[in-house]
């Protein structure tokens, strides 16, 4: 469809992808009962639709990612898109067979509506007005999107971290819709655990004087608050061994600490890198938004129990976690297996063995593409017709 | 955890003797279940509903492939993840001489299986108390192929133990199926003298629970 083949590439990538924008005119009632649009969606595609329209794959972000998932938006982008090593010919979500969909989520920044967005009835940004959403809004913005694309079941969604959060509520919301679900690295209810680290990391974004209650966008940002806030979620998705193997207690360009507060180590130049460059392409209000909205996912207290919430599910199952994920442990994931288990559900459970910790899910490319290659294989012979 | 051997032999048989046991459209849960052969097969012939439990990568692959469900997990870790009599079989397909808590892991068999199906090697069949007592060498067989020191098969057991262990935990035996050399035998003679004429042997045992 929209994809060229970017000719310095290799033959596995999607190539050059445009972002596309759709406004869906009206408004839609949001959990909270606040009836909100009208709603802009960025999305890309890759891929080619068929005739059936049921051969999509919805590709659903993290915290911090956006529609770019596979490819360039222009020859002269240096990085691809976040889940490139996944997406294209042959691939984990290989191209040649699906359509795949991916969008960013409702009150994030780069596209959709998101409180940075203008606000048509005041001509100024939303920044607080914009109203509190949540995962289940997520999806049913995402919704409108794959009905405006002419799509008539999704052959899977899929997603880690916050994305594997909105795959579980498709299932939930779309039960006839999604034929499958892939939840990677991910959780039916935030632990306290995450809600600390999300609570230090808006503090540290509302602290910042140049936050001004929201109202920045004609002024300086709170770079700094969002830049700690960025540092801090930076050390949740490593693991202690993988910033050990990284990193060790090497030092940053000396050979001798400087016995002051600088940067001495290696590991804080990195932190203080990530945050910067964060601060860059990320709106601090969207970080606010949306780590509210994993705050507030809660399947078990929604639906009364794990297994009520799953009840109405006729999606299969794909449940992926990493050994040394601490922020979304395997313990998180197998208690969603379990309730799928216990209400006869389809499900796999794969356990990967990985020290990359939360981030595994980007990272390790060559378990997940085995696995989510087998899984689709099955999906596709089930739901797709020969040729 | 290894295989304790060459796959080609005899588990074919095992598959056979299981298709028979397990009735149609049970809900059946196979631990140790390699690539989800023998549930495809349970799957075709039986319109059961089953599940596996596997520790292997390379084979949860293969299990979701086959469309199997399957969870990815250590036996030996227990079953907290299954529900008290969820099931109406729990299946241990020679493997548990391989498990490191083989009491344990077959409590939790029976805590959450209504029957459950359990083959192994016999180590008193005739053969292997000849190898011990003429070469006096671990013995091994097709069946037992490996060497001492890299065995898989950590808790060998014989038939009359398997009886044993039964009886003491009042878990009854329902079914005892004897096989040499990849055939049933069943007759009179080999009922009176299974454990010195059997090569492998599948049970099926069940247990009330008194809570």
């Amino acid at each position: 469809m929209d994809i060229k083949q970017k000719s310095s590439s290799t033959d596995d990538s999607v190539g050059i992808v445009e972002t596309k924008y759709y406004t869906y005119p009206d408004k839609i009632k949001l959990e909270s009962g606040i009836e909100f649009g009208p709603i802009t969606i960025a999305y890309e595609t890759c891929g080619q639709l068929n005739e059936a329209g049921n051969n999509a794959i919805l590709l659903l972000h993290a915290l911090s990612g956006d529609a770019h998932v596979a490819g360039y938006n222009s020859p002269e982008d240096k990085k691809p898109g976040w889940w490139d090593s996944m997406i294209g010919p042959g691939k984990a979500f290989d191209t040649n067979k699906y359509f795949i969909v991916c969008s960013n989520v409702l009150g994030g920044c780069k596209g959709t509506t998101g409180p940075s967005s203008i606000n048509p009835e005041t001509g100024k940004p939303y920044a607080l007005s914009f109203p509190v959403v949540t995962i289940e809004d997520m999806v049913n913005v995402q919704k409108i999107l794959i009905d405006y694309l002419g799509i008539k079941s999704l052959l899977s969604v899929a997603g880690g971290s916050m994305g594997g959060m909105q795959a579980m509520e498709w299932v939930i919301h779309y039960p006839e819709f999604v034929k499958s679900a892939i939840v990677i690295a991910s959780t039916s209810k935030l632990s306290a655990q995450g809600i600390a680290f999300n609570a230090v990391g808006r503090t540290a974004i509302i602290s910042d004087s140049n936050w001004n209650d929201g109202n920045y966008y004609e002024s300086e940002p709170p770079a700094n608050g969002l830049s700690i806030a960025r540092m801090i979620g930076h050390i949740t998705y490593l693991s202690e061994e993988s910033m050990h193997k990284k990193f060790g207690r090497k030092l940053q360009d000396k050979t001798s600490p400087d016995y002051n507060f600088n940067v001495d180590f290696q590991v804080e130049s990195y932190l203080q890198h990530q945050g910067q460059s964060f601060v860059d392409r990320f709106d601090a209000n969207s970080y606010l938004y949306i780590t509210k909205a994993m705050d507030y996912f809660d399947l078990p207290s929604k639906y009364g129990s794990l297994a009520l919430a799953f009840r109405q599910t006729r999606s299969k199952f794909l449940v992926v976690s990493f050994s040394s994920d601490w922020l979304f442990p395997p313990e998180q994931s197998k208690d969603v297996v379990k309730a799928l288990m216990n209400t006869d559900k389809d499900v796999a459970y794969c356990a990967i063995e990985s020290n990359c910790g939360h981030d595994a899910f980007l990272i390790e490319k060559d378990h997940q593409t085995r696995i989510i290659n087998s899984f689709l294989k099955d999906i596709s012979e089930t739901n797709l017709s020969r040729v | 955890m290894k295989s304790h051997y060459a796959e080609s032999r005899g588990l074919h048989l095992n598959y056979k003797i299981i298709l028979n046991i397990i009735e149609e459209g049970a809900k059946v849960l196979d631990l140790g279940c390699g690539s989800g052969e023998l549930l495809k097969m349970l799957k075709e012939n039986k319109n059961v509903s089953g599940r596996g439990v596997e520790i292997n990568e390379i084979n949860v692959i293969k299990c979701i492939e086959n469309g199997v469900s399957v969870f990815q997990g250590d036996i030996d870790e227990g079953l907290k993840e299954y529900q008290d009599k969820s099931y109406d079989y729990v299946i241990l397909n020679q493997t548990l001489q391989c498990t490191h808590k083989p009491d344990y892991v077959i409590q939790e068999m029976l805590r959450v299986g209504k029957k459950i199906v359990i083959s192994f090697p016999n180590f008193a069949y005739w053969k292997i108390r000849f190898h011990l007592f003429f070469k006096g060498t671990m013995p091994k067989s097709k069946v037992l192929p490996f060497e001492w020191y890299d065995t898989p098969n950590i808790h060998l057991l014989t038939i009359n133990d398997f009886r044993e262990f039964c009886s003491v935990r009042s878990i009854s035996v329902e079914k005892e199926i004897f096989a040499i050399r990849a055939s049933v035998k069943n007759n009179i003679f080999n009922k009176i003298l299974a454990n010195f004429f059997t090569e492998e042997v599948i049970f099926v045992v069940s247990k009330e629970t008194n809570d």
